[in-house]
């Protein structure tokens, strides 16, 4: 016999009713007008000005250390970039209503929540510049971070696989019972993957305890949202699955904040996953391989440039009197300097030895791996000239 | 004839399938109005309207199932993945769908129609997930056929018979070279054969034996070797399935000597089955073990990039070692 409670909750219609797009209407939270006014309907949530203070430092930091790798790429300093600038609210505010044994697995465009975490100048160079001081072992291209002691995953370029992985990894906490969650950040282009929909019905059916987070920034590299999808966006996705989702402004800090705290309370008092769809818009290329032009209008970039939601913020915080146009000055300009600083210092710091290209493929290196590496070093030997980076090195490690 | 870089090959291999068959749909992430992420699919949207060439949303599983279903209706899809690191979510689609469409079928149904193409390999800065050569892995599945061009004129020739060929076609494209290689390419439409190596040199001393942009490493080594006194033979494999035994062998035969190099690990890599098929069949004419020049078995990293490729200073040593045996 059918198990019958597919049917408990399915009402009755005895006319052929057609359900469509729109009926669901799934409004944007948004708590500061663009001008940073917060609207009289709102009720914002406790931020006190230490946090305020850090979050706008965080977007700031990123905004320029954004401007300044940019830059480095095109002098061909480091091989590759890809900008957070106008998603910096979106994954600053999400960070800052976690806490800080939360995990993070993040997508690759929230270097926000990791310089709002405490990752440091130096430590984002020395990924970049893939050398020996960079924990990930400078295996991976530049912005693929990972912070063990910050529960900060490493960083894969393949899109979504993180989503069902967090929701995995989510479970686990749950398991050990302790009061600590997973939020997973992801664009709206990785929502099409398959992964994603395995990982929002996994998490509902395990009841994991994770918050997706989805920018949404209008493109995937050169595509469109609305050639992504036909759907009302991802979060209508996540009432399909049985999430419990929140539409926010990703410009809006308060509104970040607000929905991200809320979905942490959900997530660790009902044991449940919730999804967060963040509006927000991508205003840099794709990355330093890309030149939107081919794709978008400046005016459509202008439109968006005009939500700047570092500048909502910074408005909202002049009206608590948190906010010092001068003071802010110094403070922006020595994280210029800073970034510039380290930049100069950690693009002299050497690659890895030759030795650690066989480590961590297992936990220790098998006969063939260290066959391979003998070998290798005998060539290197050979040819020192050739491996200007790692000849000079051969006996240490 | 017209001076072309490799992806200018495939562009005007695309334009000339289809425009010769109506039945040729070209889709991927980016593929539509921007051209794709490399431009390999510029202006065949403005030329050929959005039906026939269109952005797909961002999922290869969702892309090559598509493309098995429009292949089975009688369509000619070109499907792009947009680096061959990222054909994995359609590993299921291609390895339990594509490649065994035909024969679980009894012949009734086929997706022989269907061409992927996909960008592949490293020397471009490009990490973990930028640089593989997955050719291997679809080596071990009976009923795609693998395709790897070296140059532009070997592109446009390959391409056209690959998105003709009533087979599944999986075409590497080696990313490394879309714009670094350039040479005359003919704009009149023309094939090159499917399963045909080509021995680009005549030796008599030893055979080398690659495919993709390690046909320049091998060059390059052989030009040094030559240096002192050696004699080599080189063949573009050009087919990795099926591949062509009979002039890889017969240039054994001749040679005495055989080497094979390839980007992706050496263990379990297409090396290896060359490798034992070739013993087989010239155990006796052997003057030396057959060497295998090949990435490292480690994942492809990007500070050591310079260290793991199997460049040619690896394959010149790899001839003396062989020749001194
Ligand atoms: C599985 C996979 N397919 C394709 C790519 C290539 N790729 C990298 S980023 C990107 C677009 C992602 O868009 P979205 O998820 O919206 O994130 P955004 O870049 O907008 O932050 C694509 C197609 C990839 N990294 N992984
Ligand atoms: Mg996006």
């Amino acid at each position: 016999m059918h198990d019958r409670n597919h049917l408990a909750n399915v009402g009755m219609t005895h006319e052929v009713n057609v359900i469509t797009n729109g009926l669901l209407d799934i409004p944007m939270l948004q708590m500061l007008a663009e001008d940073g006014t917060p609207h009289k309907e709102a009720t914002l949530p406790e931020l006190d000005e230490k946090t305020a203070k850090d979050i706008l430092h965080a977007m700031q930091y990123v905004r320029v250390l954004d401007e300044r790798m940019i830059g480095a790429q095109r002098q061909g300093r480091i091989s590759f970039y890809l900008a957070c600038t106008g998603e910096e609210a979106a994954t600053t505010a999400s960070a800052a209503a976690l806490k800080p044994q939360d995990m993070i697995m993040s997508q690759y465009r929230e270097q926000g929540a990791l310089a709002y975490r405490g990752y440091t100048t130096e430590q984002f160079m020395n990924q970049m510049f893939s050398n020996e001081k960079d924990p990930n072992k400078g295996r991976q291209m530049p912005i693929h971070y990972g912070d063990k002691a910050l529960n900060f995953m490493t960083i894969s370029s393949p899109l979504g696989t993180q989503i069902p992985q967090a929701s995995g990894y989510a479970y686990g906490q749950k398991m050990e019972g302790t009061d600590a969650v997973t939020i997973c950040y992801f664009g709206e282009g990785a929502a099409s993957e398959g992964d994603f929909h395995a990982g929002l019905n996994m998490a509902a059916v395990l009841n994991c305890p994770v918050i997706f987070f989805c920018r949404n920034n209008g493109y995937a590299i050169s595509t469109p949202a609305s050639e992504q999808f036909a759907g009302d966006g991802i979060a209508s996705r996540g009432i399909g699955y049985g999430v419990k989702t929140i539409r926010v402004d990703g410009n809006d800090v308060m509104a970040v904040y607000a929905a991200t705290q809320t979905a942490r309370e959900i997530a660790v008092k009902e044991q449940c996953p919730v999804l967060i769809e963040a509006m927000t818009y991508r205003l840099a290329a794709h990355s330093t391989s890309d030149d939107p032009t081919g794709y978008r209008s400046r005016e459509e970039e202008e439109k968006w440039r005009a939500k700047d939601p570092i500048a909502r913020m910074k408005a909202w915080m002049t009206a608590q009197g948190w906010f010092d146009e001068e003071a802010n000055a110094k403070v922006v300009e020595k994280m210029r300097e800073d970034v510039l600083n380290e930049l100069k210092r950690v693009e002299k710091v050497d690659v890895p030895v030759i030795d650690e290209i066989i480590e961590d493929v297992y936990d220790t290196p098998p006969w063939h791996l260290k066959a391979q590496l003998k070998e290798l070093k005998e060539h290197i030997s050979k040819y020192p000239e050739h491996y200007p980076k790692t000849s000079g090195r051969l006996n240490r490690g | 004839m017209a001076k072309m870089n490799l992806l200018q090959a495939i562009n005007n291999a695309l334009i000339t399938a289809m425009e010769e068959n109506e039945k040729v749909m070209v889709f991927g992430e980016d593929v539509g109005h921007f051209g794709g992420v490399f431009r390999a699919t510029s202006n065949l949207q403005e030329k050929f309207g959005k039906g026939r060439c269109f952005n797909t949303p961002l999922t290869e599983q969702g892309i090559i199932g598509f493309a098995n279903g429009l292949a089975a209706q009688g369509s000619s899809p070109v499907a792009e993945i947009q680096f061959g690191d990222y054909i994995f979510p359609a590993f299921d689609q291609i390895v339990n769908e594509t490649a065994k469409w035909r024969y679980r079928s009894g012949g009734q149904f086929s997706v022989g129609t269907l061409t992927i193409r996909t960008p592949y390999g490293g020397g471009i800065a490009g990490g973990h997930y930028h640089s593989q050569s997955p050719e291997a892995y679809f080596a071990h599945t009976p009923g795609m056929k693998i395709v790897i061009p070296r140059n532009p004129y070997q592109a446009k020739g390959l391409l056209l018979a690959s998105i003709r060929d009533d087979n599944p076609v999986l075409f590497m494209e080696p990313k490394k070279l879309y714009r670094a290689s350039v040479g005359e390419v003919p704009e009149d439409d023309y094939e090159l054969p499917i399963g045909k190596a080509e021995v680009i040199k005549e030796g008599k001393d030893i055979t080398l034996l690659a495919w993709g942009a390690q046909i320049e490493i091998i060059e390059k080594a052989a030009e040094m070797a030559e240096k002192d006194g050696v004699s080599a033979e080189i063949i573009d494999l050009r087919s990795i399935l099926p591949w062509d035994a009979d002039t890889v062998a017969e240039s054994v035969m001749k040679t005495g000597r055989l080497l094979i190099n390839h980007e992706a690990p050496l263990t379990g890599g297409f090396a290896s089955e060359i490798a034992a098929t070739i013993q087989e069949r010239c155990f006796l004419y052997l003057e030396a073990p057959i060497s295998r020049v090949c990435g490292l078995d480690t994942p492809y990293p990007l500070a050591h990039e310079k260290e793991y490729m199997p460049d040619h200073l690896k394959t010149y040593e790899a001839i003396k070692r062989t020749l001194q045996y």
